[in-house]
């Protein structure tokens, strides 16, 4: 399928019309070579994000949310300069607001991280310089991108540590990050990441490493923050619940490629992806007496290296048997099941509805 | 449920179902400084805990990070040796055992990880690694050491054949499973486990939850599970603790818990768990705690949560709540407790009579 065929199947949100989206991501590969073989992290990823909407990435370890993340940043090695790391093999497109960004150079990519996206990272501690003060990091971001002097984006870095919700700001802003407790820490980085009003921000499990009442308070935050600045969240994570909060969309990856994208409240209420029942069944519920035992998926996640030839789930899928041998010969593509919902599985639309009903969805 | 049970009659018979019984049990990790290293602080991580563990059932201690839950099942095992109160292991008092005293007892008490990928050794074979408890404790199963551990792989849902394999060949979700199999070599009365399935992901978490629920039917195993995922508690758990800066501040039925949560904290942390169910996105209260949890070192006086609790008054701030039965096997340490019937009863509760 050539490039623009697929362009014309990116999944879209229904009702945003003609308008071009403003984060776009095209058969996007990202391929790791090693001395064991070719590591496939991201293997034909297409998704559309639109301004002021929240995507969820939603997938096990392994499943390449992490690398796609990296991949729009720009910040994969290229296995151009002559180093010792090999890099990543990227292809594929991404288009910022209509600018192609993989074909442009490492320094013009430079100049659009930080201004106009941003990044979240899991662990604060590791992401921010133990030698430096907050405040410091702060405004080395914003002055790089703003011709202000120091006392400006000084002003403009305790500002932002009094939006993010940190008490007593003017002081705060000399501190190092280990005097700083984890939630804390994960709001200076915020703050760190909206400190020149980014138009897309990326949150690559921005609350994984923090106790659930913080995460409550950061989850908030994120929220209010985008609401109040209009910009384009894509917030990774493996936390079904996190999705169900904070998203507005929904993207399930497996082996590096997308398996079913959609609304929430259709991924929740509707899931049409066996993986995704899988996931949806191996989760605890908190909000519900206990019934069953969990439907846990059997097997492991697979080799990136030998990734299973057909569809890759179905060495773990228990209706892979129902589609002839499709699922174990024919990689299947994205298709609409309906508006602005799409799965990758070769189970026919009755097959998927029976099993739904019937068989997973009074089990949750 | 010990030490607040005042009928003696129903004291003995509670004792005669009860594994292990914990009284008073603190951990205080002294600060030293100075040339002399003399003792400046301590950071109290587990602050006077009361409570016994039934056989065959499932109790969950939750809390956050820094709640002293860990402590509490490094004590338990006796990993860690307690400053004060007294552990009860099926009638005796292990509370300071030496360490040679301790070790038949060992083959009762067992510990399962968090971290599948340090508690393994990399250097010995799944075979070694299983088989370790057999050769420590000198027991010579029937049919031999490597009968007994590949009947404890396959126990576990490995392949008996790995017996040579090493840990690095196997992924997170089997190399839970290979700590799991060691734990269960002695075939112990108790299992001890710190957070099992947080370091894995979800399809695999909910394969370790099954087999921990089998293995608890097939041995004939009583759990204390340390765990800090709400959801993951209330599915396994029997009764649950929930644990503020080194306290219990309340104790239930698992069930009862989580539907009329009384202690404003278990209110407020339950409040905060995400849910998949897009559908209660609109509905939910969100009780934010404002804030972060107080140091251990020098924990707020009375009531440890007082410095973050809404309904704090100046009772909170004075007088430490005890941990109390106010409705039938439900234990709560608050002054102003919610999903409270009748706050007239109140007044004839011991921690309002000292208002």
């Amino acid at each position: 399928m050539t490039t623009s065929a697929l362009r014309d199947l990116v999944i879209r949100h229904p009702g945003q019309g003609d308008e071009q989206p403003f984060l776009e991501v095209v058969d996007l590969h990202v391929h790791f070579p090693t001395d064991d073989g070719l590591v496939k992290s991201v293997d034909g990823l297409s998704f559309a994000l639109d301004r002021g909407r929240t995507l969820g990435i939603v997938g096990e370890s392994g499943s390449g949310k992490s690398v796609t993340s990296l991949a729009i940043m720009g910040l994969h090695t290229r296995p151009a300069s002559e180093r010792s790391r090999p890099g990543a093999q990227l292809s594929g497109e991404i288009y910022l607001d209509g600018d192609e960004l993989l074909n442009k150079t490492p320094e013009y990519v430079r100049g659009l991280r930080g201004k106009r996206m941003a990044m979240i990272f899991q662990d604060p501690l590791s992401a921010m310089n133990p030698y430096y003060t907050v405040g410091h990091q702060i405004v080395e971001a914003y002055r790089i991108h703003n011709p202000v002097n120091n006392k400006v984006a000084r002003k403009h870095a305790i500002d932002l540590l009094g939006r993010v919700g940190i008490p007593e700001p003017s002081r705060r802003v000399d501190a190092y990050p280990h005097q700083f407790s984890g939630g804390m820490r994960q709001r200076a980085m915020i703050a760190m990441a909206l400190s020149c009003d980014p138009d897309l921000l990326m949150a690559d499990e921005p609350t994984t490493a923090l106790d659930v009442t913080v995460q409550a308070q950061i989850l908030d935050l994120i929220r209010d923050l985008q609401r109040e600045f209009n910009s384009s969240v894509v917030l990774i994570t493996h936390d079904l619940g996190v999705v169900a909060e904070l998203a507005d969309d929904v993207l399930v990856m497996y082996a590096g490629r997308a398996m079913e994208y959609g609304s929430a409240e259709q991924l929740f209420n509707r899931p049409a992806h066996p993986y995704t029942w899988g996931l949806l069944g191996s989760m605890p519920r908190f909000d519900r007496t206990r019934s069953e035992r969990l439907l846990a998926i059997t097997g492991s996640p697979p080799s990136l290296i030998n990734v299973p030839p057909g569809c890759p789930f179905h060495p773990r899928c228990g209706y892979a048997s129902q589609n002839g041998g499709l699922s174990e010969e024919i990689r299947p593509e994205l298709i609409p099941v309906e508006p602005g919902h799409t799965v990758a599985c070769h189970l026919s639309q009755t097959d998927r509805e029976q099993i739904w009903e019937h068989e997973i969805a009074p089990k949750l | 449920m010990t030490a607040s049970t005042q009928k003696p009659a129903e004291a003995a018979a509670e004792q005669d179902s009860d594994l292990i019984i914990v009284e008073g049990l603190i951990k205080h990790f002294p600060i030293r400084a100075g040339i002399l290293r003399r003792q400046v602080a301590a950071v109290q991580a587990v602050d006077g805990l009361d409570f016994s563990v039934k056989r065959g059932e499932t109790f969950s201690i939750v809390g956050e990070s820094g709640c002293g839950k860990s402590t509490t099942a490094r004590l338990l095992t006796r990993l860690l040796e307690p400053t004060a109160g007294k552990i009860t292991l099926e009638g005796r008092d292990i509370t300071h055992l030496k360490d040679g005293a301790m070790r038949p007892l060992r083959r009762d008490v067992q510990m399962i990880f968090q971290d599948p990928f340090s508690s393994l050794n990399p250097r010995h074979t799944v075979g070694k690694i299983v088989g370790a408890p057999f050769r420590i404790q000198g027991v010579d199963p029937p049919g031999g050491v490597k009968k007994a551990v590949q009947d404890l792989l396959a126990a576990v849902g490995l392949n008996p054949e790995h017996y040579n394999r090493y840990p690095h060949e196997f992924s997170g979700g089997q190399r839970q499973r290979i700590g799991i199999a060691r734990t269960l070599a002695l075939r112990p009365r108790l299992i001890v486990a710190d957070e099992p399935v947080s370091a894995l992901d979800v399809s695999i978490q909910a394969q370790i939850l099954n087999l921990l629920e089998d293995l608890q039917s097939e041995f004939d195993l009583t759990y204390v599970i340390i765990a800090h995922d709400l959801s993951v508690v209330r599915y396994v758990s029997d009764r649950v603790a929930v644990m503020y800066l080194g306290k219990i501040v309340e104790l239930a039925d698992a069930e009862v818990l989580y539907r009329a949560p009384m202690h404003p904290y278990t209110v407020a942390l339950m409040s905060a768990v995400p849910v998949p169910d897009t559908r209660r996105r609109q509905e939910r209260e969100r009780i934010l705690l404002s804030g972060d949890v107080p140091s251990p070192i020098s924990p707020p006086p009375a009531c440890r949560f007082h410095t973050r609790c809404w309904k704090a008054q100046e009772i909170c701030r004075t007088k430490e709540p005890p941990l109390v039965e106010l409705l039938p096997r439900h234990q709560v340490a608050c002054h102003f407790p919610e999903n409270y019937p009748d706050p007239a009863v109140n007044a004839t509760s011991p921690e309002a009579s000292l208002r």
